[in-house]
């Protein structure tokens, strides 16, 4: 056991400090506003086409495909220089850690060389077209048809709850391709132009106010067969090995999120008060910053150890819905104790441009998205610690 | 970066499991906690053939001259078994006189320590049974070249078998450490019987014992500070005897809910008790990174290694509580019985809970680094400038004014 960075880790680490020295705009840094800026989606493109230019993305993925073939502990590295430079986020999460490490596993050549430096570059947006009005956590119960007409698909149906359809140049699709095989096994994953003739996107407004995520509709779509990601048929070993990226990669991402929204809450408590003092000073509010401070800790921990036995089993597997459930519900703990030490500021949009008031809201997603925590846990359950199924 | 045992740590920790799977099966360790001391010399005397005992300690001193990490291996796998008597206690001392004593102490001290010769304990805890070092009010007066020590000590692990014990008492503003013979004249010591008979606690009364001035530890050196560090050391191996506990209950139920019936199937095809053994594997695993994180973090002497302790001890004392009380939960009846071993582990728990400072008194030791410091240590390790997480001044054009400075670390 060694948790010192080893010294190519730490030249990586180095490089990577420096470049972003130089690289990270000045009036972008630490700008918590920026997403009301016009120009916002244009700039996270510049700013990912940036990373590309300087060889900063895809840092596990292979260099033949735009990647920089390195380790997973340099793509940790990766996002906690990121989030110590207050660099903008990275646009296209869902290419990032979703589509892209499937199209990797799971591509054919041609199209690992068509997609993934394009994922890379930010020049294209990807979604994930999984769930359906009547299939969320029953993924594999969904009825998208897809029938072979020859060289093409002709795909009918709808999706929801698709974060950035609304921006997204591709969609990672799943439909059904034998409506007579067992659910599992005439499911096929498709790569799909949402661009093309049929497919029309209606955002959704969230709670938190904002239009994450939205409706797909596909109406005789037509999509070549060598669009197949996977084999026809057997998409169900497509999507769990994309649901088990998300899972296990999600983890990195969210880290240096909360780190930043955590640090802005410790400068805040010195300047709420609670019993005419600071609420610093509060032994309850100590005692809950600190369980916050430590359970984060814990994920970062926790992080680390599923990258180590990632970097050697080499794909992720069940574990990640153990970080997946840590996660979501730890950060729910922790708005909480926001909104508690912040009292009736904490709801106010224009209390720190509404940090508190969005994250609280927008935590209450965390533990629906990427698999519900009672999907998460029947999952542990089942396939980590062998108990028998529940249904 | 690689967070996994070793090899050799593997190994290590393989041969501990074996070895206590064989010499402190779970009757002979209920037959223990019925005695008065919880010890056994054979039992004891196996441990300390393994080398367990000086494991830590420097080779000159009869030691392995090991880190932390491999303390930590070899504690979880003691946590599993619930193993009874003064391990714990007198790794603390040893500790404390491996990093307060003079060489004549160390050399007096720790080579029959390591050999396993000589049981020690720490008499640390008043009435007010709060770990803070300022918590200390048993006071000494000098004369005649001597410590002279009257008063009471509580809650003192193994009093009764250990021959050494080292009183922490107050002289001023600074703490002494004496060393005080089990057969000292003026020492008496009465049980005080508690719920976890696996470690026995000892009310120890001191009338008019002296203590030469040369004897006491870090006489010209940093007592707090070495007994702050020998606290740290003890409370992580706790912390990974807490681990290995965890795992047990978390094995047991496992086993359990997967051949126990009820309705016709096995109850472990239950949500409601899948989810509850989910919920113990996370808290298990979580337990296990801060432990074995802090381990490496105090070996390596890293600048964040006292919150590293204090987050290992607070998610520990809460976690193994609560796995404790899932897994009783999910053997029904059974798991209330005096039969079931559960018990063991439940009520060692508890008493894991509280010593060295239970979760409230931990988190309140964070506080003081991370709300009242300036920089926020961060749970990674390389260079010191990476520990720091800048906390960033607050815009000022919000709501309100800062009302007050922020307070000083106390
Ligand atoms: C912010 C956000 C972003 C999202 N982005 C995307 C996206 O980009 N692409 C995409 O495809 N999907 C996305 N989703 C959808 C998400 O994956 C689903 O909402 C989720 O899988 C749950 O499905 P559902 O909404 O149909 O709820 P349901 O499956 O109907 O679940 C309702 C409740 O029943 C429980 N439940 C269901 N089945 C079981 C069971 N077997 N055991 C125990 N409890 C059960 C659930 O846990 C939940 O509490 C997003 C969701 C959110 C909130």
């Amino acid at each position: 056991m060694d948790l010192n960075l080893n010294p190519n880790e730490q030249r990586f680490r180095d490089e990577f400090r420096a470049w972003l020295e130089t690289n990270v705009p000045e009036e972008w840094k630490g700008n918590t506003n920026a997403e009301d800026r016009e120009d916002y989606i244009e700039y996270l493109r510049d700013w990912q086409r940036k990373l590309y230019q300087g060889g900063w993305a895809g840092i596990s993925w292979p260099k033949e495909y735009g990647g920089r073939g390195a380790t997973l502990m340099e793509q940790a590295i990766f996002q906690e220089e990121l989030a110590r430079a207050r660099a903008p986020q990275l646009i296209g999460t869902i290419g990032l850690s979703l589509v892209g490490p499937t199209i990797i596993a799971m591509g054919t050549e041609e199209q690992k060389s068509r997609y993934l430096s394009k994922i890379l570059s930010g020049e294209e947006i990807w979604c994930q077209g999984f769930s359906e009005p009547n299939a969320g956590s029953d993924l594999a119960a969904l009825g998208t048809k897809a029938v072979r007409d020859g060289e093409v698909f002709i795909v009918n149906g709808q999706k929801i709850w698709t974060s950035f359809a609304q921006l997204a140049d591709w969609c990672l699709l799943l439909v059904r391709t034998d409506a007579e095989a067992p659910k599992h096994k005439g499911i096929t994953c498709l790569l799909a132009n949402m661009r093309s003739e049929g497919v029309a996107v209606r955002p959704l407004r969230q709670m938190s106010g904002d239009s994450g995520f939205n409706e797909v509709f596909f109406s005789n779509v037509s999509v070549p067969t060598t669009q197949v990601l996977g084999e026809i048929n057997r998409g169900w070993t497509t999507a769990i090995t994309a649901l088990m990226n998300e899972r296990a990669n999600l983890g990195t991402g969210v880290l240096v999120i909360f780190e930043r929204n955590l640090e802005a809450l410790i400068a805040r408590s010195r300047t709420v008060e609670r019993n005419g003092r600071p609420a610093s000073e509060d032994p309850i509010v100590r005692q809950k910053l600190a369980q916050a401070y430590l359970e984060l800790e814990i994920l970062r921990l926790n992080t680390n150890r599923a990258l180590t036995s990632l970097s050697k089993t080499g794909t992720p597997g069940p574990e990640g819905s153990t970080l997946k459930l840590y996660w979501s519900e730890m950060n729910q703990r922790t708005q909480q104790t926001a909104q508690e030490i912040l009292g009736p500021y904490g709801q106010l949009k224009d209390f720190d441009n509404g940090m508190w008031e969005y994250s609280y809201l927008r935590a209450r997603g965390n533990t629906i998205e990427a698999g519900t925590s009672e999907i998460q846990r029947n999952i542990v359950a089942e396939r980590v610690l062998g108990l028998p199924k529940s249904y | 970066m690689d967070f996994d045992l070793s090899k050799p740590q593997r190994l290590l920790k393989d041969s501990a499991r074996d070895l206590l799977a064989r010499e402190c099966k779970l009757d002979r360790v209920r037959t223990l906690a019925e005695t008065d001391t919880a010890h056994d010399d054979k039992l004891w005397q196996t441990i300390c053939d393994q080398g367990w005992m000086g494991l830590v300690l420097p080779e000159e001193h009869g030691g392995l001259g090991l880190g932390l990490v491999e303390l930590a291996a070899v504690a979880e796998e003691m946590g599993r078994a619930c193993l009874p008597g003064p391990f714990l206690t007198t790794l603390t001392t040893a500790a404390l006189i491996e990093r307060a004593g003079s060489e004549a102490h160390r050399a007096k001290y720790l080579e029959p320590i390591a050999a396993g010769e000589l049981l020690a304990t720490v008499a640390f805890l008043e009435e007010s049974a709060s770990w803070d070092l300022d918590a200390v009010k048993l006071s000494t007066k000098r004369w005649d070249r001597n410590f002279h020590i009257s008063g009471r000590k509580l809650f003192v692990p193994d009093a009764d078998v250990a021959a050494l014990l080292i009183c922490v008492v107050r002289e001023g503003d600074n703490l002494a450490l004496l060393p005080v013979e089990r057969a000292a004249d003026g020492l008496s010591i009465k049980p005080m019987p508690t719920m976890d008979g696996t470690r026995k606690l000892y009310e120890v009364t001191f009338e008019g014992v002296t203590v030469p001035e040369a004897d006491a530890l870090g006489a010209d050196g940093d007592a707090r500070g070495a007994l702050r560090e020998a606290l740290e050391v003890g409370c992580l191996a706790l912390c990974a005897e807490m681990v290995g506990g965890m795992q047990w209950v978390l094995d047991t139920t496992i086993e359990y809910v997967k051949s126990r019936q009820q309705f016709g199937r096995a109850i472990g095809s239950f949500q409601a008790v899948q989810h509850q053994c989910a919920d113990m594997l996370l808290m298990t695993e979580s337990a296990r990174s801060a432990t074995y994180y802090a381990a490496w973090a105090v070996t390596e002497g890293d600048p964040a290694a006292s919150v590293a302790v204090s987050i290992a001890k607070a998610y520990c004392s809460d976690a193994y509580r609560e796995v404790g009380n899932r897994g009783i939960q999910l053997h029904g009846g059974l798991g209330f019985t005096w039969e079931h071993d559960l018990q063991l582990y439940y009520k060692r728990s508890k008493s894991s809970e509280t010593l060295f400072g239970d979760a409230t008194f931990h988190r309140e030791r964070i506080a003081r680094i991370v709300v009242d410091g300036d920089t926020v240590p961060r749970a990674r390790a390389a260079q010191s400038e990476d520990l720091a997480w800048q906390v960033q001044p607050v815009a000022t054009d919000s709501a309100i004014e800062v009302s007050a400075n922020p307070s000083d670390p106390s």
